[in-house]
């Protein structure tokens, strides 16, 4: 079984988002950057496939040489090569045309994709390569079971869970719930030493276009102060909510 | 060149966000100058679009259709929106329609912008505003194909009425083969789902176990509003993960979000910002939640959350 792991490098869930450049660029001043939270549900299962089935997981990214660490990242968890590919992530559509070109050139039984990135919030990659590559697709997938060829996903709907069942290859765009939280890995130092030996290739991008841009950034305004209501007064919060903020 | 909507329904009937979804279409058609037509799939009574403006109605009904897939829904809406020569193709933000939003962008050759929350800042080019970092911040898009979709976001445009007599048409479509098979849905009856709600009701570590849940349910039945928690509470098992809403969990857009005895972590913020009014009850007057809310009560849940279910109750017999 070979599973391709698609990782996204993105801030910390903690930082503070600002812009610079007239509000064009992020800040990455004083950001650290992790792997994108859905995707290392996404690999924390792939690892799993690794130790059940003998898998081998590839992880890939699509970024300059500052992307390196979360690879390396993902290699200490257990990931058995890493694969960079050196080209500035443009928009959705240009992600998921070099993720193909790759996905052409290996065949991967099971690719993984974070549902959406946490920075970028679009959620198209994963659909888009599924498109591209004809492969079915399931997203907001929160289990994943494996028996031959056949595959039996579940997958996180408004209000509901829906079960669902399709052959391999697939792509999957994962999220909490795949895994547990307490199931995800933290590098041990075996792990941390085993990753610089193991591969990094730097391959060169595919010729692909964007079909979207982002011109400006923007902060929501800020927040005015809370009115605070007296516990002994419930009906104040009551004529607030139906008079002055017309919710109820 | 039209403007296309595809309106969601479920069992038969169309979603809140699909009569926003015609409502921003006709925004689009009316500055554009383009026709707005509207595709339905197995609902009921398509002529209910009537009331939100389109000029023409594509209705399907298949019984293949019953169980949705997407690869099947993009496959039908991209046939359909070729034939009537689509410009820009208009979906909510549904579960539903986001999953699908990236097949038809392949299918279409279409640029596509998610979590629009607002009609277009420009129309040629078109430029979009969306929300981006988990609701931290917004970024205005450019989208560049001779084609394109925004997926708008809930409760972001409104529903605004508009008369209008449309011509429905009946279309059939040519005979689909699903990649995957719907096995079972399990979908909790009788409850309101967070993605559909105009209110929502949180629980964080405050309420000190789950035993004591019955706060926030009683209250959310009260106002007819979803239940969700934050994100220690889903960790620790007190409720299902798919009730947990935050940067990892669901987004809440609802026009109410009232948080019990959540502390309000930078993460859950982000996660239930874009909600219109926020309320938050905590004896903690420290709490961050504080800084992000509209209406706050500094208090013991226990205590209020029982006087406010009362209250609430006689406003709503009052009303």
């Amino acid at each position: 079984m070979n599973i391709l792991v698609c990782i996204s490098n993105v801030p910390d869930t903690t930082s503070k988002i600002n812009f610079v450049e007239n509000d064009k660029i992020f800040d990455t001043n004083g950001v650290q950057f992790i792997i994108n939270p859905n995707d290392e549900f996404g690999l924390t299962r792939a690892i799993w496939f690794q130790q059940k089935n003998q898998a081998t997981v590839t992880v890939v990214t699509v970024g300059d040489i500052s992307c390196e660490p979360i690879l390396r990242k993902c290699l200490a968890i257990g990931a058995n090569k890493a694969v960079r590919i050196d080209s500035k992530a443009l928009d959705g559509f240009s992600v998921a045309e070099q993720l193909k070109s790759l996905c052409e050139k290996e065949s991967f039984d099971i690719i993984i994709c974070g549902r959406e990135s946490i920075d970028y919030n679009g959620g198209m990659v994963p659909g888009m390569l599924a498109q591209m590559l004809e492969m079915p697709f399931v997203t907001n997938c929160i289990s994943m079971d494996v028996n031959g060829n056949e595959v039996i996903a579940k997958r996180e709907i408004d209000g509901g869970v829906e079960t669902l069942s399709c052959s391999l290859p697939i792509v999957i765009g994962a999220q909490k719930g795949l895994v547990e939280e307490s199931d995800l890995i933290i590098p041990n130092m075996r792990g941390i030493m085993q990753a610089r030996q193991k591969p990094l290739d730097v391959v060169a991008p595919a010729n692909s276009f964007s079909k979207s841009s982002v011109d400006k950034f923007e902060k929501p305004p800020a927040k005015g102060s809370v009115k605070l209501v007296d516990p002994d007064n419930i009906d104040e919060l009551i004529s607030l909510l139906h008079n002055e903020a017309k919710v109820i | 060149m039209a403007i296309i909507v595809y309106a969601e329904s479920q069992n038969g009937k169309f979603k809140k966000s699909a009569f926003e979804a015609v409502s921003y279409g006709r925004a689009l058609a009316n500055e554009s100058n383009k026709n707005l037509v509207v595709i339905s799939i197995n609902a009921d009574d398509p002529n209910e679009l009537a009331n939100y403006g389109p000029d023409k109605v594509l209705s399907v009904k298949d019984s293949s259709m019953n169980d949705y897939t997407a690869q099947v829904y993009a496959d039908t809406i991209s046939e359909l929106s070729k034939k009537e020569g689509v410009s820009i193709l208009v979906l909510s933000s549904s579960a539903d329609s986001k999953y699908m939003s990236p097949l038809l962008a392949v299918q279409l050759g279409a640029g596509l912008a998610s979590n629009v929350v607002s009609t277009p800042i420009s129309i040629s080019p078109l430029v979009v505003k969306r929300s981006c970092f988990t609701n931290k911040a917004f970024n205005y898009t450019t989208l560049k194909g001779s084609i394109n979709i925004i997926c708008v976001s809930n409760n972001s445009y409104g529903i605004h009425e508009k008369d209008s007599r449309p011509e429905v048409v009946d279309v059939k479509i040519s005979k689909n083969n699903p990649k995957i098979k719907v096995e079972s849905l399990d979908k909790a009856t009788g409850s309101v789902s967070i993605a559909d709600a105009d209110i929502v009701i949180s629980g964080g570590r405050g309420l000190k176990g789950p035993e004591n849940w019955h706060l926030i349910e009683d209250l959310a039945s009260t106002l007819g509003a979803a239940t969700a928690c934050s994100k220690p509470v889903s960790d620790m098992g007190w409720r299902p993960h798919s009730e947990h809403v935050g940067q990892t969990g669901k987004p809440v857009a609802s026009n109410l979000y009232i948080a019990i005895g959540v502390s309000g972590a930078i993460q859950h913020l982000a996660g239930i910002n874009a909600s219109k009014v926020k309320v938050v009850i905590n004896n903690d007057p420290e709490a961050p939640f504080f800084k992000a809310a509209d209406y706050g009560i500094v208090a013991d849940a226990f205590d209020v959350v029982p006087k406010l279910i009362e209250k609430l109750k006689a406003f709503k017999s009052h009303q």
